[in-house]
This record gives structure tokens, C-alpha cells and sequence, in this order.
């Protein structure tokens, strides 16, 4: 079922290698790094988001009046 | 009217966002289980093919890549025109939501057509029709993206921005239609509804894999435009409520 004879015919993708690990490569680099950007880019705005509602909260309560 | 409720019910981001987050998982899950059998077919079981050898493997990744940078551009477009007709809110943060990810299937189909260029055609670029429309639109993305950023007044950004997708909306025909209007090195379709010129085995890969980038770039912007909305909708109640539980 597999079409290839041993690991190395499959690393080698008959001489094609090189182009073909290189697509497979970055396409797989992009997907790890994407993911984890938008991960980490969730984590700060909701740090920030948190920060500023604090903030607010004495803000209103120094100032009773506003 | 009833349809209509529910369509609007869906568009408040306070229904949406709990909903999307629900959904993150199953998209996810869905992208890695397409993703592993269309390799396994793609990469492990389908024949070489007689002309390119197993250089034409680029193929399981180039052709849904720029699929997905066509399909993604287009879904910015209709959010576009509905954020500009009806001036709903969501529409500008799903088209911030997907603009990064429809930029990197863009650069993508780019990199990998760069990569089966050089063995098949002995050269990296050509500035033929097929390739050039697709390096546009690769910048249509970035500059919108530039334009949102440049523009601190959100709504204000929205609507630059949604004029520059509808603009740019043109170029996506050319692309499509490019290998057919024009004389150029890029091979014609693969995939024809009546008669595919490719194997059994091959064409199944490619859609197994078509399906993964499919499911990758929904869970990716779903998680993209949560963060927005909770970030825009800061002041309301359920966005409140929501930081509120997060732990610090």
C-alpha cells in the first residue's frame, strides 16, 4: 500500500528533496508559528483589556461624582 | 421574520463570541485528522507522476494554499460590502480576523510555486500572468492591513479598508481565470469536475489536504476575532463580564 521502498527513497522524494521538504517545511513552520502569535497575542490584550478595567473601577471610585 | 432575528442574533458579538469559542476545538481537531490523511495518501501512498516525479508533491500543498488565499480574499469581500451596505460591527473584525492568515496562504502559494518552479521550469519567478495576480494579491493583503493600522479611528479604518477589498476584488478573476485568458508557463487546472487529469489516489490527497487548510484557516480566525471583539467591545456588559472571570 505504501509506495515507497525504505526511509531514505522517501527523505530523498527522488532527487525532488530538496524543493519538496522546502514547501512542506516552511508550510508547516507557518502553521506552528500562526497559531501560537495569535495565542499569545489573545493572552496580552486580555492582560491589558484587565489593567485598564481595574483601573476604571478606581478611578470611579475616587470620584464618586463622575 | 423570523430568519432575519436569528441572522442578527448570530451577527451580536455577545452571541458570537461564546459560540466561536465553542467552535475553536472541533475546527481544529477537524484540520489535524484532514491533514494527517491527506498527507498519508498524498505523501506515503499516491504514485509518482510520470512526468514530474515526486517533484509534483508540491502540489498537496500549493494547490490548497492558494486556493484558501483566493477563497479567504473573497470572504473579505462580502463581509466588505455588507459592513459598507448595512454598517454592522462585525464585519470590520472579521475582515481584520482573516486578512494575517489570508496573507500567509498568499506568501505560501507563492514560496511552494517558487519551489516547483525552479526543478519543473528551471526558474524560481517568471512575471507571467498567473504568478503576478497572485504576488497582487499577496500586497492587496498586506496593504490592507496597513491602511486598518494607519487609521486609529476603528469604524473609520473599517471603511477604508472595506473600499480597498472590493476594489482589489477584481483581481481574484484574473488569477482564476489567468491560465485560460493568457499564454502562460503555469500548467491549466488539475482538478476539472468532468474529467480530472489526475490519479485516484492523488486527487483525494489533494482534497483531504484542501479540507485541512480549510478547517486550520476557520479555527485560526475564529480565535483571531475574539480577541478583536473582546478587545472593541471592551465597554460592554458581556465583554466586561467575560474579563472579569478571566484569571489574571
Amino acid at each position: 500500500m505504501i509506495y515507497w521502498n525504505s526511509v531514505g527513497d522517501f527523505l530523498a522524494m527522488g532527487g525532488y528533496g530538496f524543493y519538496v521538504w522546502g514547501s512542506f517545511g516552511v508550510t508547516a513552520l507557518v502553521m506552528t508559528i500562526e497559531p501560537i502569535l495569535v495565542a499569545r497575542q489573545r493572552k496580552n490584550t486580555i492582560a491589558r483589556l484587565k489593567r485598564q478595567l481595574r483601573a476604571d473601577a478606581r478611578a470611579e471610585n475616587r470620584s464618586p461624582a463622575a | 421574520m423570523k430568519d432575519r432575528f436569528n441572522l442578527y442574533r448570530f451577527a451580536s458579538p455577545a452571541t458570537f463570541y461564546p459560540l466561536a469559542g465553542k467552535m475553536i476545538p472541533w475546527f481544529a481537531a477537524a484540520a489535524v485528522v484532514f491533514g494527517a490523511a491527506g498527507l498519508w495518501l498524498g505523501m506515503l501512498v499516491a504514485p509518482t507522476d510520470f512526468q514530474q516525479g515526486e517533484g509534483y508533491r508540491i502540489i498537496f500543498i500549493h494547490v490548497p494554499a492558494s486556493w484558501m488565499s483566493m477563497f479567504i480574499y473573497l470572504v473579505m469581500a462580502f463581509w466588505a460590502a455588507i459592513g459598507l451596505a448595512f454598517n454592522t460591527r462585525l464585519s470590520g473584525m472579521m475582515t481584520q480576523a482573516l486578512a494575517p492568515t489570508g496573507a500567509l496562504m498568499a506568501f505560501l502559494s507563492l514560496w511552494t510555486g517558487a519551489l516547483w518552479g525552479k526543478p519543473m521550469w528551471g526558474t524560481w519567478w517568471v512575471w507571467d500572468a498567473r504568478l503576478t495576480s497572485e504576488l497582487i494579491l499577496l500586497f492587496l493583503y498586506i496593504g490592507y492591513l496597513a491602511l486598518t493600522a494607519a487609521i486609529d479611528d476603528v469604524r473609520r479604518a473599517d471603511k477604508a479598508g472595506a473600499l480597498l477589498l472590493l476594489v482589489g476584488v477584481v483581481n481574484i478573476p484574473i488569477i482564476y481565470f489567468s491560465v485560460q485568458w493568457w499564454n502562460t508557463l503555469h500548467q491549466g487546472s488539475s482538478v476539472n469536475l468532468a474529467k480530472s487529469s489526475m490519479a485516484v489516489t492523488m486527487l483525494w490527497g489533494m482534497l483531504l489536504m484542501a479540507l485541512c487548510f480549510w478547517m486550520y484557516s476557520i479555527a485560526i480566525a475564529l480565535a483571531r476575532v475574539r480577541t478583536i471583539m473582546l478587545e472593541r467591545e471592551r465597554h460592554a456588559d458581556w465583554a466586561r463580564a467575560e474579563l472579569a472571570g478571566k484569571q489574571a
